[in-house]
């Protein structure tokens, strides 16, 4: 499967044999699970397993919830009280789904911005960049119809002004808005057809993780120091790597472990601490709440969605030059889905030979600076519209696109890179010394970065 | 670099978790409840005192249709018995789906919904409001206080100041915890409204403290089950955490070179 050469899956007894000329399942098996690894890759490489955790999780406690939902806007909001109140273990199962979601988006950030720093995006891994951002739009969609199903204030209201997005765009708006939600407005249409959407979307998200980790399969890991494994013979690369199976198993099951600890601490403690408590008030299309908010996840992006308003130049010039076709809600939503279609196409945005930002001084910066432009816009997304909340939305959603699309390509060619290590196992040696293969000099224990 | 991004993210969560709650409304007195912090738990007594009140002051408006009548007796709740919980229902008519009559309740059914359409249900009263924002819309307090939603029941209960305004033919009535600070229920305790059985003292502020405590307890009646399971999930993953961190240090040894320093 791996272009770094590695031994490869031998069927030894007769039934292996036998099994391996009618379907190789076992040699498949074997070669994703001993893939050659860099042996130098750190602490953030552990959040693919916990995202992998967050998946089946979501996917074994949903289809117990599903047996014990009604989805139908009389009985949905009743039917979450009785999974709460009468099903064995049911509050565990919703709050574990509920939480679980915020684990699973965390997950994912993290997941992002450490691709984003350490260039995993850039060539040869495009396409695993692609795969993962088709992945985080589904889980955008599952997420946000998920929240819809208990039927609460927050679902119904959360419900019509996202999809009222849809009615900003000209022309095909209205139509795609009533398609969408099964008639002019949220009802029960609307909780069905969501339902199903909601239990299909995870099992499109399960094939395209397969192909996401067949894509970076192919390719090989990504690592800190973003310096390729050596390929030349399966001497050299065994110098640069170890199997996945142990070494990155235990790390990762080790992370994963501290994490779940963490998580079960929110689900037992404090499980509604990243809901919205107007969502135990039941829908009711009469009483729109004081404020609506999106779930935190979606935070970010809401606020790029609400940061261009009628009064921001760029959005008077679109709507100029397109006779008013652009309106600020418009304008709102374009820049929405532009702000994930700017960070699909970084891979040729950034034009910088170097790969990781280990080795990129000038870079360095301006990623703290957007890691901290993520969390203002986070903020921004929860406060209530004002001229201050307004003005600092603005700028913080400028500087996301102007980071993809000025600051990127600019660098690479501004930016004097350091020098990179000439290979993993020099970075890797230089932090634990020498392996065991007897050459062992003094080596300092600090663990990995 | 990482690190940074890490906590940052970490922050991020905290911060906009409770930053929709941005509109700070009425004053929320922190009050101590017996069930706050992971070892918290019911007070049995205080939920018996406040069920007293539920019944005869709240539920003349109010009703709690989404709480069976039998969970009155289950682990972890006022624990009445399963005799006791029969003699209390009978009080409460309901609608028999079957018969389309009004008939005594049964403990199987659920306590009547709330007789005025202006009277909200308080099943889940205590989790459907936020006591405590911010600051700055950062959820940084909810994550230290809790999401204070018997605070608030307590605080708009006890935040009556007697000033009464008329608007559009409504009677509205000012009170220090509501948003608004004009609310339309009238005041519904005064002090002295009830007699406890267990001889506790009868004033405003326990009155409202006791109500509240149990309209937490209508909100949420697994809390107990939920907390203890959290500890064992906590304890176990701890333990787990250890035993693979040992596991990882051990495999990995040979690899960073750890046999050559022994």
């Amino acid at each position: 499967m791996s272009g770094i050469p590695h031994d490869h899956y031998e069927p030894k007894s007769g039934f292996e044999k036998w099994l391996h000329r009618r379907l190789p399942i076992a040699g498949l098996l074997y070669d994703t699970l001993m893939i050659p690894t860099p042996k130098n890759l750190n602490w953030m490489w552990i959040w693919g397993i916990v995202l992998t955790f967050c998946l089946v999780l979501q996917i074994a406690t949903g289809i117990a919830l599903a047996m014990h939902y009604t989805p139908h806007v009389d009985m949905a909001f009743a039917s979450v009280e009785h999974i709460m109140r009468n099903v064995n273990a049911g509050w565990a199962l919703r709050y574990m789904h509920s939480n679980g979601a915020s684990l699973f988006f965390v997950a994912v950030y993290l997941h992002i911005f450490r691709g984003l720093y350490y260039g995993s995006y850039k060539s040869p891994r495009e396409v695993t960049w692609i795969i993962g951002m088709l992945i985080y739009l589904a889980m955008m969609a599952t997420a946000f119809m998920g929240y819809v199903l208990p039927w609460g204030q927050m679902s119904f209201w959360g419900a019509t002004v996202i999809t009222g997005l849809f009615g900003a765009i000209p022309l095909i708006g209205e139509p795609i808005q009533t398609w969408l939600l099964g008639g002019p407005a949220v009802d029960n249409a609307t909780l069905n057809r969501f339902f199903s959407l909601h239990y299909l979307l995870p099992f499109v998200i399960a094939a395209l993780v397969a192909v996401h980790i067949w894509a970076f399969h192919s390719t090989g890991n990504n690592n800190p120091t973003g310096v390729e494994v050596r390929r030349g013979s399966k001497a050299e690369a065994q110098k640069d790597t170890v199997s996945f199976w142990p070494y990155f198993v235990m790390k990762d099951l080790f992370a994963l472990a501290l994490i779940l600890a963490v998580f079960f601490a929110i689900v037992g403690f404090m499980p509604n601490y990243l809901g919205h408590p107007d969502n135990y008030i039941e829908a009711n299309p009469l009483a729109t709440p004081a404020h609506i908010v999106p779930e935190w996840y979606f935070l970010p992006f809401y606020a790029i969605l609400r940061a261009f308003t009628a009064d921001v130049w760029a959005v008077q010039f679109a709507s100029f030059i397109t006779f008013g076709i652009v309106n600020a809600k418009f304008f709102g939503v374009l820049a929405m889905f532009g702000s994930i279609l700017v960070m699909a196409l970084a891979p040729w945005l950034d034009t910088s030979s170097v790969r990781s930002g280990r080795y990129r001084p000038m870079f360095k910066w301006w990623f703290a600076l957007l890691v901290v432009d993520f969390v203002v816009l986070m903020w921004c997304g929860g406060q209530t519209p004002n001229e201050l909340v307004a003005w600092i939305s603005l700028i913080a959603a400028a500087y996301w696109f102007a980071y993809f699309l000025i600051i990127l390509p600019l660098l690479g060619v501004i930016e004097k890179p350091l020098a990179q290590p000439a290979t993993i196992e020099d970075d890797f040696n230089a932090h634990y010394g020498k392996g065991g293969d007897g050459a062992g000099t003094a080596a300092q224990s600090t663990p990995a970065e | 670099m990482i690190r940074k991004l890490t906590l940052s993210v970490l922050a991020a969560m905290a911060l906009s978790s409770g930053a929709a709650l941005a509109a700070e409304g009425g004053h929320v007195e922190d009050y101590a409840f017996s069930f706050e912090g992971p070892f918290g738990s019911y007070d049995q007594n205080q939920l018996r005192r406040g069920l007293k009140v539920y019944t005869e002051v709240c539920s003349a408006c109010h009703g709690m249709k989404f709480v069976p009548l039998r969970t009155l007796s289950a682990p972890g709740g006022p624990g009445y018995t399963d005799a006791q919980v029969r003699a209390y229902a009978q009080q409460f008519q309901v609608l028999d789906e079957q018969t389309g009559e009004y008939r005594p309740a049964k403990p199987t059914d659920h306590f009547p919904p709330s007789n005025m359409e202006s009277a909200p249900d308080l099943s889940l009263m205590a989790k459907a409001r936020a006591g405590f924002h911010g600051p700055y819309g950062t959820g940084i307090s909810q994550l230290v206080n809790g999401m204070g939603g018997p605070e608030y029941i307590a605080s708009i209960l006890t935040g009556y100041t007697g000033e009464t305004k008329v608007e559009a033919g409504t009677t509205f009535y000012e009170n220090t915890a509501f948003p608004s600070g004009w609310i339309a229920m009238p005041p519904p305790l005064m002090g002295d409204d009830v007699e406890y059985d267990d001889g506790h003292a009868t004033d405003l502020h326990h009155e409202a403290q006791d109500v509240s405590a149990f309209l937490m307890w209508a909100a949420e009646p697994k809390m107990m089950a939920r907390k203890q399971a959290g500890f064992v999930g906590v304890g176990f993953l701890v333990l787990l955490s250890v035993l693979l961190y040992l596991t990882n240090k051990r495999i990995w040894a040979p690899i960073k070179g750890k046999r050559n320093q022994a």
